[in-house]
């Protein structure tokens, strides 16, 4: 295992070296020491690497992620997961705002709490907070699913595209075009699949799903209260 | 028509005249407001209103076919590894796949390439034929993010940062469901055929403070390689340069409320920002300020159309200029050829600006395939390079009336204005006069 310590190492040096992975993937596993709340520690991976840090982060940690298998131990900043196409990302503690931010693809899991605006413009990615997330969550969320163990804040869902929303606890208020839908057979199984994925301990049955009502989806007069 | 009602004694109205009069009955016929591409149509105050001081007894000029007057730029020299160098300092405006066909956008990278100039990707992302076709090619990064991934951030020769454009100071991309075909929306992540509406704002960052850490970010990921560019529309300019810079921008391209759009209101584009006339001198006066002018380069759009215009900008303090509209109209965007095919859709040559509709008759700003099959990328890219062969020509022989041995040698103090708003925003004297309106007598 390669260990970098950011009390002595620049984030400049760790990143290069997990970028020199992507062509040789000769050190697959990595251990970050005293992250300090550094930002973009991690960003921009791709290769199959497991990367361990240890302690909080700064804005954008494991941004862009390809393939990688990045464990905060700790607290993350500002747009952890942002634009992630693949991979997995795992934050023992909370998330600051814009977790997974435009994300494509691969899972990103928030074992504490997700700040405003989580999932926003997500694309394609899995989302699963093991507790609550704030106001604005899934903010003209176009693909991918959000999965909430806890509450939502206010206006969740607004301005939906695709996506597919889950939550357990209150919603505080739903967003423009954003409604309830009914829990079929096939959203009970994925979400299943995505809670065990995540490793969190949670009946799916106790769930509510939201999405698009589609009424937005095309500039009408008749909707222009909405905007 | 107009001279028998003004014979007959009929007067219009200055105030509801019938551009007026027509939009508030289309207005009332369709409770929306009206959506059209192009730029601002208003006048405003312009490159047409200075004029340069050629070489006299006090300055010699160098022989027009026989001197050197160099046209090189090289972009991104603050932090980047590998600063863009083009030959000439006329690049291509962002504009993306989506609002623009694949031949029109293959037709700008090979154009641009031809002349060793850049192209710029838009919302929506990169597509194969730009990035094959362009030797120099800017990545945009985007609110929307829309298609924005890192192979592509990569392959990039540099990354431009949008915050706003000129057309639209404060707003976001819009693309009507006529445009998002199956190609489109799977790039874009959304379903076929809807209007889609791009946000205003990033998603994960908010204010310069944000910013700076965002630039860190993107250099990172790319090793610290690519010139970062800020894209702003000109309003408050002066202070919008000083964030970008303190924010950690290679280069700053400014785009005044002249800049063309895809889609957006009407009401936006003709009365949101600053002409770009008046937006080049804050921006020279907050990077000189800064002890950057240079070092950050200073990239200047929004109504850039002749080689007067090109040296114009620069003699005000731009390192290059960046074209969107005239790129189009070169490559054949309002072509008389097309009248008869304007004139069915309710437009005429020379006046099309319904870009958002997707049925341009010159195969530009559409993605239907028959329509798009009109643009022959090889002839569009000629056609291009043609013209930006010629803007760089007619700058030089101004420069070099100057007395110049490169464009970026022009300066403030060759140019003297017509009006008394061109020199009040140009910072440079009334023709005539050793008087700048505001800096006293």
């Amino acid at each position: 295992m390669k260990t970098i310590d950011l009390d002595h190492q620049s984030v400049r040096e760790l990143n290069q070296g997990l970028h020199d992975q992507a062509s040789a993937c000769t050190e697959p596993e990595w251990l970050v020491l005293n992250p300090a709340g550094k930002h973009a520690i991690a960003c921009g991976l791709n290769a199959k690497l497991s990367v361990d840090i240890q302690g909080h982060a700064g804005y954008y940690c494991a941004g862009m992620n390809q393939q990688a298998s990045v464990t905060l131990h700790g607290n993350a900043g500002q747009g952890v997961a942002e634009n992630m196409m693949s991979g997995l990302v795992r934050v023992r503690g909370n998330a600051s705002q814009s977790a997974a931010a435009t994300a494509h693809g691969g899972l990103l899991v928030v074992e504490g709490d997700a700040a405003a605006r989580c999932g926003i413009s997500m694309k394609g990615v899995d989302i699963v907070v093991g507790g609550s997330v704030g106001h604005m969550s899934a903010f003209m969320a176009q693909a991918g699913r959000l999965v909430v163990c806890g509450d939502a804040g206010e206006t969740l869902g607004d301005s939906l595209y695709e996506a597919r929303i889950y939550v357990k606890g209150k919603v505080a208020s739903l967003g423009a075009d954003c409604i309830e839908k009914p829990m079929r057979d096939e959203h009970l199984a994925e979400l299943r699949e995505l809670l065990n994925r995540a490793g969190i301990d949670a009946n799916p049955s106790d769930f509510r799903r939201y999405g698009s009502a589609r009424e937005l989806y095309h500039f009408k007069v008749d909707n222009a209260a909405a905007y | 028509m107009t001279d028998v009602y003004v014979k007959a004694g009929l007067r219009e109205s200055a105030t509801f005249d019938r551009i007026t009069i027509n939009e508030i009955q289309r207005a009332a016929d369709t409770g929306i407001y009206d959506i059209r591409g192009f730029g601002a149509k208003r006048r405003v105050p312009h490159f047409d209103d200075l004029l340069f001081l050629g070489a006299s007894m006090s300055r010699y000029p160098l022989e027009g076919y026989r001197e050197k007057c160099a046209t090189d730029v090289t972009l991104g020299t603050r932090f980047a590894k590998r600063p863009l160098k083009l030959d000439i300092p006329v690049t291509i405006a962002g504009m993306s796949f989506g609002a623009l066909s694949a031949q029109a956008k293959e037709a700008l990278g090979r154009g641009a390439s031809i002349v060793g100039t850049s192209t710029t990707t838009g919302d929506g992302g990169m597509t194969p034929e730009e990035r094959g076709q362009s030797k120099h090619l800017v990545y945009q990064y985007l609110p929307s993010r829309y298609g924005m991934n890192p192979d592509d951030l990569r392959k990039g020769d540099a990354i431009e940062v949008v915050l706003g454009q000129g057309a639209k100071p404060g707003g976001g991309g819009m693309l009507l469901g006529q445009k998002i075909t199956e190609r489109v929306a799977g790039m874009r992540t959304l379903p076929v055929g809807i209007d889609q509406r791009s946000a205003c704002r990033h998603p994960d960052w908010t204010g310069p403070d944000d910013l700076a850490i965002k630039i860190e970010e993107l250099r990172e990921i790319t090793d610290w390689q690519k010139p970062i560019f800020i894209k702003i529309g000109a309003t408050r300019t002066y202070y919008d340069v000083k964030l970008a810079v303190k924010a950690g921008a290679d280069v700053i391209v400014l785009d005044g409320m002249q800049g063309g759009t895809a889609a957006t209101q009407e009401v936006f584009i003709e009365h949101v920002g600053i002409p770009t006339l008046a937006a080049i001198p804050q921006a020279v006066q907050a990077l000189q300020e800064m002890d950057m002018h240079r070092q950050v380069q200073l990239i200047v759009s929004g109504g850039i159309r002749t080689g007067a215009d090109v040296a114009k900008a620069m003699a005000l303090g731009a390192d290059a200029v960046g074209i969107g509209t005239a790129a189009l109209i070169a490559m054949g965007c309002n072509h008389p050829k097309w009248n008869q095919d304007y004139e069915a859709i309710g437009s005429a040559a020379g006046y099309y600006d319904d870009y958002h509709e997707g049925r341009c008759p010159a195969g530009i700003s559409t993605q239907d395939p028959e329509l798009s099959q009109r643009l022959d990328p090889v002839d569009g890219g000629r056609r291009l390079a043609n013209y930006l062969r010629v803007l760089t020509m007619e700058a030089q022989t101004l420069a070099r009336a100057c007395g110049k041995s490169h464009l970026h040698n022009l300066e403030p103090e060759d140019l003297v204005a017509l009006t008394v708003e061109a020199a009040a925003m140009a910072r440079v004297p009334l023709a005539g006069t050793n008087w700048i309106p505001g800096q006293g007598f």
